[in-house]
């Protein structure tokens, strides 16, 4: 075996042995507690730290969302309300003009008929009285028709033309 | 531009001149000091002059008592325990460190040959401090087997040193010898330095977290953020499932340590370490993992080794059950060997890509030259290639570990 007699490295010293034992535990001892250790926890914290960022961030966005469907559907819901309003106010005054234009129709109708029969009453008044002042009349010219009569021909015919003439005064 | 090529320039340079004294020096014979040169014929077999790649990449991968950055060798504190003489502490500047990782001095009969410690048997060696004429490497046969043999240089005399004990039992030629080497070697100073640098750069990181808690990561921050989360979700938590904290920082550990040691390991010219490519080290990480998994192993776990339900019972008794209790082994020696063998595989290549230079150029300058062209570009593709093992090595071993905790720890659940 001369190619490894010389060959010390596969030879493990007992030296080496010690030495590495003692230098590795407390290299894993030591760095372990005071830097591996720390630094794992710490990157633990900074993750769930980074996690609970996202997360909430996440949970944020979903509300705004939530929030954002919510306005919509309100604000579709105002609009609808408006239209309906809107609505109910335009047929309301469409029924107020509509009732009111009746109201008024019948108003001008009554009053037209108040005023037809008031026209008949005074046209049957004014009828009645010229009947009875025709009546009068007649009654009167014959009567001074009758007492002309009485006295001659010509003094008659003078007399109707006198009361002819006094008819075209009136 | 221009800075870029001239810094490419001094590289090729630089790694010219790094590697031509091992190429021409191997293996290294005594002749450092006075008085040296009349003792040459007993001092060291003059054996070949050639170029031995396999060596000089044997070399360059091994764990040292010294550290090399660039040309200069600084002493490592050694501790050393021999059952006959007990402890000895001291520095490794006391071997009077020359060329090559050879020491110019013994110190209590230890002496430092291809910077590693060495031990000499023979009790006619002067213990204390005592200069050394030479050193030296020699193949010859031990109880039947060929084996590399390091010899000193004393009073004229070749004395043979035995190297530190290994615990691979004789199976890689090594075994028990005369003395442990405790010493904080160059693997030892470059795992703690890599350590720092990952406590440096990750306490901070932490402390970040806390300061910064709620703002955007800055910095560093965002560097290893991105590297740590992909370990955390796509190793800890599919394996792992809801017990993933638990084992997160082991798992990390596991990575970055790793990751670290194989990227520090790519640094030319500092220390050339080569931490997760050297067995004893894959080895500790291995067994860590294997005692955390079979220690954290519930029923459920347990029940599908020993005793698979649904199967018949002498189907058990004959495959199943001794397979799963081999399966746990198995286990940890496959993570030890696949970290080990593709970092050292990667550090191997790359000096051989280097030693190209010596085998082609036969220390003639113009082919050298030309040579090292074409080895240059090899090994800035083997870098590139390295870079990319060094995270996969590291990401393989973590991942493979999660998946075998995952398993000791999953839940029964009602096929």
């Amino acid at each position: 075996m001369i190619f490894l007699s010389d060959f010390s490295v596969i030879k493990p010293d007992f030296g080496l042995l010690f030495w590495t034992a003692v230098i590795f535990l407390l290299f894993w001892f030591i760095i372990g507690k005071f830097a591996f250790r720390p630094i794992a926890a710490a990157l633990r914290k900074r993750e769930s730290d980074i996690q609970g960022s996202l997360d909430e961030a996440k949970r944020v966005r979903q509300e705004m969302a939530n929030l954002k469907t919510e306005n919509e559907a309100l604000l579709v819901q105002a609009r609808e309300e408006r239209a309906k309003i809107l609505k109910e106010a335009k047929d309301a005054g469409t029924k107020i003009v509509d009732e009111a234009k009746g109201k008024a129709k019948e108003e001008v109708q009554k009053i037209v008929a108040s005023a037809k029969v008031q026209i008949e009453n005074q046209k049957m008044a004014a009828i009645t009285d010229l009947k009875n002042q025709v009546g009068a009349i007649s009654l009167e010219i014959a009567e001074k028709v009758i007492r002309r009569e009485l006295q001659g021909n010509a003094a008659q015919e003078a007399f109707v033309n006198d009361l002819v003439k006094e008819i075209k005064l009136n | 531009m221009r800075r870029y090529f001239l810094s490419f320039i001094c590289l090729l340079c630089l790694s010219v001149f790094a590697f031509s004294q091992d190429g021409h020096e191997q293996p290294p014979v005594g002749q450092h000091g006075e008085g040296t040169v009349q003792h040459d014929a007993v001092c060291g077999p003059v054996e070949e002059h050639e170029f031995n790649p396999g060596a000089t990449a044997f070399h360059h991968i091994a764990d040292q008592n010294i550290y090399n950055i660039g040309p200069w060798s600084f002493p490592l504190p050694c501790f050393l325990y021999a059952p006959e003489q007990g402890w000895s502490i001291f520095s490794s500047g006391k071997f009077h460190i020359g060329h090559h990782g050879n020491g110019h001095a013994a110190v209590d009969r230890y002496a430092l040959v291809e910077g590693s410690v060495r031990r000499i048997t023979d009790p006619a060696f002067p213990s204390g401090e005592v200069q050394l004429e030479g050193t030296f490497l020699k193949k010859m046969e031990v109880d039947g087997k060929q084996k590399e043999v390091a010899f000193v240089c004393y009073g004229g005399k070749n004395y043979a040193a035995d190297s530190k004990s290994t615990a691979d039992g004789g199976l890689f030629g090594g075994g028990i010898t005369s003395f442990y080497d405790f010493s904080m070697t160059k693997n030892v100073v470059t795992m703690l330095l890599v350590a720092a640098l990952l406590a440096w750069m990750f306490f901070p990181v932490a402390k970040a977290y806390h300061v910064r808690d709620g703002m955007a990561p800055k910095g560093i921050q965002s560097f290893v953020e991105p590297i740590f989360i992909f370990i955390q979700d796509e190793v800890a938590k599919p394996f792992l499932g809801h017990k993933w904290e638990k084992y997160l920082p082991f798992l990390m550990s596991l990575f970055f340590f790793i990751l670290g040691l194989n990227l520090f390991g790519q640094i030319p010219f500092f220390g050339n370490s080569n931490v997760t490519g050297n067995l004893a080290v894959t080895m500790v990480l291995a067994i860590i993992t294997f005692l955390l998994v079979n220690l954290s192993g519930n029923k459920h776990y347990w029940s599908h080794v020993f005793w698979m339900p649904g199967v018949p019972a002498i189907v058990k008794i004959l495959i199943l059950t001794p397979v799963e209790i081999m399966g746990l082994f198995i286990k940890p020696v496959t993570l030890m060997l696949r970290l080990f063998a593709n970092i050292t595989a990667g550090h191997m290549v790359m000096v051989v890509f280097v030693g190209l230079i010596f085998i082609f150029g036969k220390g003639e300058v113009l082919p050298s030259s030309a040579a090292a062209v074409g080895s240059i570009l090899l090994t800035i593709f083997m870098m590139a290639i390295e870079l990319l093992v060094a995270f996969i090595q590291a990401y393989v071993f973590t991942i493979l570990t999660a998946s075998y905790i995952g398993a000791a720890t999953e839940e029964a659940h009602h096929h």
